[in-house]
């Protein structure tokens, strides 16, 4: 750990009650849950009513956690197919928000919130926050967007609920981030991690130090990311990183958090049962084994969802966290199912060609994988930015740094990409999540 | 004894260089040689100009990546044979060449080739031994 980075309190629990329940008592709670989720879908929503019945899942079959797997799966489909207001279980009056997933994949979806939904939301919020170092004295500045996208507003309430002071800046306008996070003090950082990236450069630019911010926490979320990045943005703000899950379909943030161990994600499994399925196969990947996230809502009232595919790739991990909460962790996402790129015929997340790029010193984690075909075969092109130390004017130690590159990839990936230098800064930065993939090999012509 | 030249990073995208031509016409730079290596990919731009100091705060505050290089100037006579004679002489005291460029003086007497030597402290010894003129910064960049 960076020397630099300064001690925290020992690492608190939000509600240790719960956080911290013995296993067996988490069971015989998401099984009574359950039931009564499942129960209440049968009674106030068509789709799941006939869904369960063809499945002949009735509230008393469930007997065991094992019963989970006989109930159909949700998919984003299901969602859009019921847009905007189909799913919902209890009358409008009851709810009091709605938000809509970011449609980057197609139609927005719904998720409308009642009451005891936002409570239960800015709870888990909160236990995310505390578990990333935020308490009350913190100063919390949090640049997500605030809107339809559900970053914003969980954060918000959440960091309030803590007791925390909040600074509802929003995202964009760098240069304004910093200098509200330098003169209103914000100990705490909240937004996706390329934007915490981003704006680590501009600190640099704007001749700000690290030292000169109170910045002592940064809670990201939103996108996968890696440890490198981490790695990166750890040092460039001077502060400890940590990664949160969620996904606006079950709620939004705070399905998951990780805590000052920054070894995996604590999901919130008194409102969540996960499993870990086979993308393909659908059936469970023994423990421990990387697969595809599915999630079952056990206390959301107004849109409760069962078996929801949230095409989330990671997996479990087996030992208890030092940290003292008993809910098992999950690695950070690795990435997306429908991220997956097929390229030649070999396995490829985008998340993995980062790490890649990230070992090779000099290399900053602002990338572009551009795929094309040539002739049949499929071409992986990387474009990534040339740090200004690594530039000579010798073309000679250009192409030996470009082939150290390449084949540092073709080890890690079993593919031989091509790689283009591009300059500093050139690759558009985003507040959102960053578009790091395009494929041009389904168009006619070669793309740009 | 040695000269500042300016390497300039640039993609491979149309009308890259002439931003770069833009911003020195627009700082009131006199560009006295130029050239451009490119690959597939991207290009370096070479230049010597009048105000090195300057011409490396424009690029840069215009967010090229710019380099100052040291390299070597060389008066030769403006007539066959001349570079070759210098080859290999360098040649023959195992002085390294990265690269080469060379223009005509206005007088069409003097020929001057720019060079970026391996060792360039060897190089200018050599060149001084064989009796050869190296200009001056101050000399090229008034030319």
């Amino acid at each position: 750990m960076d020397s630099k980075i300064p001690l925290c309190e020992p690492n608190r629990v939000w509600n240790p009650e719960f956080e911290c329940l013995p296993e067996e008592a988490t069971r015989a709670l998401q099984l009574k849950r359950l039931v009564n989720t499942v129960s209440r879908l049968i009674e106030n929503v068509p789709f799941y009513r006939n869904r369960l019945k063809n499945a002949s899942v009735t509230p008393d079959s469930i007997r065991s956690l094992d019963d989970l797997r006989r109930i159909p799966f949700t998919t984003k489909d299901d969602l859009r197919e019921h847009y905007p207001y189909g799913l919902l279980a209890t009358p409008m009056e009851k709810v009091v928000r709605i938000h809509a997933s970011s449609g980057t994949t197609g139609k927005p979806t719904v998720v409308p919130y009642s009451r005891k939904d936002l409570d239960t939301w800015s709870e888990l919020v909160a236990r995310l926050l505390m578990a990333g170092g935020v308490t009350e004295k913190d100063i919390v500045q949090i640049a997500f967007g605030y809107g339809l996208f559900t970053g914003g507003f969980g954060l918000h309430y959440g960091a309030e609920k803590l007791g925390a002071a909040v600074i509802p800046i929003s995202s964009g306008n760098s240069e304004r981030q910093i200098q509200i996070m330098k003169d209103f003090g914000a100990t705490a950082l909240v937004c996706t991690p390329s934007y915490a990236l981003h704006l680590g450069e501009i600190l640099r630019e704007m001749g700000v130090e690290s030292k000169d911010l109170s910045l002592r926490f940064g809670l990201f979320g939103g996108e996968p990311w890696t440890e490198n990045m981490r790695v990166q943005i750890q040092k460039s703000l001077g502060i400890l990183a940590t990664d949160n899950y969620g996904l606006s379909e079950v709620m939004g943030p705070g399905v998951a958090g990780e805590c000052l161990e920054q070894n995996g994600l604590h999901i919130f499994e008194d409102h969540f049962i996960t499993e870990i399925i086979h993308p393909e196969t659908c059936e469970p990947v023994p423990f421990g084994v990387e697969g595809e996230l599915v999630i079952t809502t056990i206390t959301k009232e107004a849109m409760p969802v069962l078996r929801y595919r949230t095409r989330d790739i990671t997996r479990l991990m087996p030992e208890p966290c030092p940290c003292g909460r008993t809910f098992p962790r999950m690695v950070k996402v690795m990435g997306r199912t429908d991220d997956m790129l097929i390229i030649r015929g070999v396995n490829v997340y985008p998340s993995q060609v980062e790490e890649a790029l990230l070992e090779v010193e000099g290399i900053e984690p602002h990338y572009q994988i551009i795929l094309r075909k040539r002739g049949a075969l499929d071409e992986m092109e990387v474009r990534v930015e040339l740090e200004e130390a690594l530039f000579t004017d010798q073309m000679k130690e250009m192409h030996f740094f470009e082939r150290k590159v390449v084949s540092h990839l073709q080890k890690r990936l079993n593919l031989t990409p091509k790689i283009v230098f591009v300059e500093p800064k050139s690759i558009e930065r985003t507040a959102g999540k960053s578009k790091r993939v395009f494929d041009y090999r389904n168009e006619n012509g070669s793309g740009k | 004894m040695k000269l500042r030249q300016i390497s300039v990073f640039v993609e491979n995208r149309t009308g890259r260089v002439a931003e770069v031509a833009t911003l020195l016409r627009d700082g009131n730079i006199n560009i006295r040689a130029v050239t451009l290596a490119d690959t597939h990919d991207f290009g370096i731009v070479r230049l010597i100009v009048n105000n090195v100091d300057e011409a490396l705060k424009i690029l840069r505050d215009n967010k090229f990546t710019a380099l100052d290089t040291e390299v070597v100037a060389l008066e030769i006579p403006d007539a066959p044979g001349s570079l070759c004679r210098v080859l290999d002489l360098l040649g023959k005291e195992n002085v390294n060449v990265e690269y080469l460029y060379g223009f005509v003086e206005r007088s069409g007497e003097k020929a001057i080739l720019i060079f970026r030597f391996e060792d360039a402290d060897h190089a200018v010894k050599v060149i001084q031994a064989n009796g050869l003129r190296i200009l001056s910064g101050e000399e090229l960049y008034k030319l």
